[in-house]
């Protein structure tokens, strides 16, 4: 067994013990403490894998961003589950085992490319291209036709410039579409009368500021 | 020597998972998750090296600030149980 196989081997238990806890337990804090573990387990995966930038990714929304905003639904809600009924339950139980089931059935098949094979055709198709405009090849004269170090980059930045371009700009519009909501509901709060007595002029500008 | 170190943070790793399922309070939990952030960034530098690639060190990095992050979150979330509270002087300020 190579090194990886035995870290991945560790790792995914251990990723198993906690959905399973993830699923039995009914305290939603400790529920959102272990999903924080979840995504920092699956980033370490991920680096294992050698996907940087998706381990990225996942510490960054799953461990950081997710978390913070489990916590702020808990204020909203309850800080326990309650249960399902027990035919929902049974239900749930045989959809994820089939699931499951169909998934392990998969891999079984020797159609199947094997784990890391270079010959899969998503190997094969555009990734030496990609490859090769990337990386300076030694000290031959041809060249290089993006000049990114980083073949991800390559990806995102260049071959794919308009569509993480619309992306951008989809992430832009919704940021700007939730403060517009917060700041409507902030400022009603402050108009409500009573509240601000008229005559202190701090007191506006300083919201007027905060706004 | 990386072998020895890798093994040992995986122990860890599994005890303080152990923890944050067992609980069972609150506090218990927070710490864990902490520490397995902590043993998580650890757990990706000796990766690294392991595998011969220590440019690794970097991501392990940003690992240290979020986690650093997350765990203010939570303990914010738990003195206040509000992430944006007024505090005093913005009150005084209002009226």
């Amino acid at each position: 067994m190579t090194v990886e196989e035995i870290i991945n081997i560790v790792l995914l238990t251990m990723l198993a013990l906690t959905a399973v806890g993830i699923a039995r337990l009914r305290n939603l804090f400790a529920v959102t403490m272990l999903s924080g573990i979840y995504s920092l387990l699956s980033a370490s995966i991920f680096v294992v894998l050698d996907a940087v930038d998706v381990a990225f990714t996942e510490a960054a929304v799953g461990a950081g961003i997710t978390t913070v905003l489990l916590l702020g639904t808990l204020m909203l809600t309850d800080r326990e589950a309650r249960d399902g009924s027990r035919a929902n339950r049974a239900g749930a139980m045989i959809v994820v085992v089939a699931l499951g089931g169909a998934l392990f059935y998969a891999t079984l098949d020797p159609m199947m490319p094997r784990f890391g094979d270079p010959r899969t055709p998503a190997q094969t198709h555009v990734a030496p291209q990609y490859l090769k405009d990337t990386v300076p090849q030694g000290s031959s004269k041809e060249p290089v036709k993006v000049g990114i170090p980083n073949v991800v980059t390559t990806v995102l930045a260049s071959y794919r410039g308009y569509d993480t371009l619309g992306e951008t700009v989809v992430i832009f519009t919704a940021g700007i579409a939730v403060l517009l909501l917060l700041g409507q509901r902030r400022r009603r709060r402050r108009d409500t009368p009573g509240q601000n007595p008229s005559g202190n002029k701090d007191a506006d500008r300083a919201a007027g500021a905060e706004d | 020597m990386f072998w020895a170190a890798m093994i040992g943070i995986l122990v860890a790793l599994a005890l303080a998972l152990v923890r944050a399922i067992a609980g069972p309070t609150v506090y218990d939990r927070i710490l864990a998750v902490n520490s397995f952030g902590t043993l998580t960034v650890l757990a990706l530098s000796v990766i690294g090296f392991l595998m011969g690639r220590p440019d690794f060190l970097d991501i392990a990095l940003v690992y240290a600030l979020i986690n650093f992050i997350g765990t203010i979150a939570v303990l914010k979330f738990l003195r206040y149980g509000d992430f944006a509270r007024a505090t005093q002087a913005d009150d005084n300020d209002l009226v």
